[in-house]
């Protein structure tokens, strides 16, 4: 539904995207990740015709976006970064105006309209002016916008900045409801948000994609050397070095005892399962085995392994004047690893 | 061709909502309700004076349209001059600062229907405020005898003329987002395209045939003494279309820059 060939988008010499190449398939919704500054609303001001890529190209529902500018646009619905909203116009005006300029049938805009704002639930502040409006209505008016002419594809961009928790838990829930019926893209900096609404991830930083793969794979994905972190009721014992002995454990950090038993690091060889040799090995030497539990990568870690590894790499690569390069690596490194 | 209404009513009902429209056309009544009054009284000295010296036909020879409608259009012309660039100055400055520019140009509307709505939602409230004189030259058809042809293709040439203005208020606004800026840049050109007549005394032949057709008060004075004439129409029109045409390229560039 979404293909992104090859885009590079130059200011001058700075290239703010640089080949960055993705798709997305009908009814996904992808996560596009990166810190401020990455190159996120550049790639979706290229998707949505805002502004033509220095090369490559952009396609939405089989049309280019600078071929066919008007069939592209009449599918895709944009949020942008700020909800353009004009502050003298009531919601419903605003609204109307959207479906106009949309070209939605003058014979459905007022259902289109009425649908819109009960799907996003501004109905209340329907006669409000967009000016006095507070950030969550802004916001959800801008969404409503979005949807408004029924388009095949959603670019949202940073929708749930500035709300308050309990509008980003609602905002979060109607992207997934849209992801049903529309194709969406959603970029932003806040992680857990990709975890609970996206089925892909990419991740991009300095103008590039660094990796993209589902949530649960990337996450998984870094587990490569897994850590397992146990407490163990062994009495007086140091464990460490017994536990050191059993097959596929590359490291073992031992803590102090306390009351509640000692804190225990395996670090496991990489690709290898420890936990039933761990348990068999604790219980074996008639230790108390009172926690499991395998130490996972948040999408935190991995975002900030991803985005601060390159940036100690890069800041070397510059005094080579090869940036590209070094983060490129890095993000070979992470797709096979 | 309806999307360029939406946007042309979208641009003139921004007018009404906000104290612009009132101001503008508020004030341009007070001014040129003052030029009236003054030029009325000049005119009423006049024959007054020549009923008294002239004592050929006495005050019935006084021609209105020459002493008093002509000169009154032409301060017209001056009042827009400074009027229009307030009006244009938001077109595209606003939406820029704004961030609705990326509503209207993630539309599926090609760059001229934005630029001919515009165009046509700041030309709707021009001719309201035009509209607005209409009042005091029916008092001169109700009390004197004025000619109605050279009155109408007076107001036929302040339409070019306020049309022109409009089209480089576009342009200019289109380059900016500062709405300062673009009324103090547009109303510049104007003035220089209004004065650049003057350089012609003293230049070259061929210069001083350029400069004279460029000027945009050259034009007006036919319009004024009630000849239409086609070239003056052309040049207005061709001004109004090459100002819309620099607008749609610069929304372009505007595009790739970003």
């Amino acid at each position: 539904m979404i293909e992104v060939q090859h885009v590079t988008k130059r200011y001058g010499p700075v290239a703010v995207v640089n080949d960055v190449s993705f798709r997305v398939e009908a009814g996904q919704i992808l996560g596009f990740l990166g810190p401020n500054g990455a190159g996120k609303t550049t790639t979706m001001r290229v998707l949505t015709g805002y502004m033509p890529p220095t090369e490559g190209k952009a396609i939405i529902g089989g049309f280019d976006v600078f071929d066919s500018p008007v069939e592209a646009k009449t599918r895709t619905g944009y949020l942008p970064e700020s909800p353009p909203l004009y502050p003298d116009m009531t919601v419903r005006e605003y609204l109307t105006f959207v479906a106009q300029i949309k070209a939605v049938a003058s014979s459905k805009r007022r259902q289109r309209v009425d649908y819109a704002m009960g799907r996003t639930s501004v109905d209340e502040v329907a006669d409000r002016h967009c000016g006095k409006l507070s950030k969550g209505f802004r916001q959800r008016v801008g969404l409503a916008q979005a949807i408004l002419h029924n388009p095949d594809v959603l670019i949202l961009d940073e929708p749930t900045a500035g709300l308050d928790p309990k509008q980003i838990i609602e905002t979060r829930e109607l992207i997934k409801e849209l992801g049903g019926d529309h194709t969406i893209i959603l970029s932003t900096h806040i992680l857990p948000e990709v975890s609970q609404t996206c089925g892909r991830v990419v991740i991009i930083n300095k103008g590039r994609v660094v990796a993209e793969d589902t949530p649960a794979n990337l996450t998984g994905r870094l587990r490569g050397s897994e850590t397992i972190r146990l407490q163990i009721d062994s009495g007086g014992v140091d464990p460490a070095s017994a536990l050191a002995t059993v097959p596929g454990v590359s490291e073992v950090h031992a803590g102090d005892a306390t009351s509640e038993g000692r804190m225990v690091e395996v670090q496991a060889a990489e690709g290898a399962d420890i936990r039933r040799q761990l348990a068999s090995a604790i219980v074996s030497n008639g230790w108390g085995l009172l926690e499991m539990r395998p130490v996972r990568l948040s999408l935190e870690d991995i975002f900030l392994q991803l985005t601060t590894t390159e940036e100690e790499q890069s800041d070397v690569a510059i005094d080579e004047s090869s940036p590209g390069e070094a983060v490129e690596t890095s993000g070979k490194e992470l797709n096979h690893g | 061709m309806g999307n360029i209404f939406a946007i042309a009513q979208k641009e003139l009902r921004s007018y009404f909502v906000s104290p612009i429209a009132y101001v503008v056309v508020g004030l341009f009544a007070v001014l040129f309700g003052y030029f009236y009054v003054a030029s009325l009284q000049i005119l009423v000295r006049f024959s007054a004076q020549s009923g008294m010296f002239g004592g050929m036909g006495g005050p019935q020879s006084i021609n209105i349209n020459e002493f008093m409608i002509r000169p009154l259009l032409s301060n017209t012309a001056i009042i827009l001059l400074f009027f229009l660039p307030f009006l244009t100055a938001r077109a595209y400055a606003e939406e820029k600062r704004s961030g609705t520019i990326e509503l209207l140009l993630t539309s599926p509307l090609s760059d001229i229907q934005i630029i001919l709505g515009k165009f046509l939602g700041v030309f709707a409230l021009f001719l309201l405020m035009l509209s607005v004189t209409a009042v005091h030259m029916g008092i001169l058809f109700w009390y004197g005898e004025p000619e109605l042809g050279p009155l109408l293709s007076g107001y036929l040439g302040l339409v070019l003329m306020g049309g022109s203005f409009i089209s480089v208020g576009l342009l200019v606004s289109s380059t900016t987002r500062n709405q300062v800026v673009a009324g103090v840049v547009t109303f510049s050109v104007l003035l220089l395209f209004w004065v650049l007549s003057w350089m012609a005394d003293s230049s070259g032949p061929t210069t001083q045939t350029i400069l004279s057709y460029l000027s945009i008060l050259e034009h007006f004075d036919d319009f004024s003494k009630g000849v239409i004439d086609t070239a003056h129409v052309t040049y207005y029109l061709s001004f109004i279309t090459f100002g819309l045409f620099l607008t749609a390229k610069s929304v372009d560039s505007e595009r790739w820059r970003g």
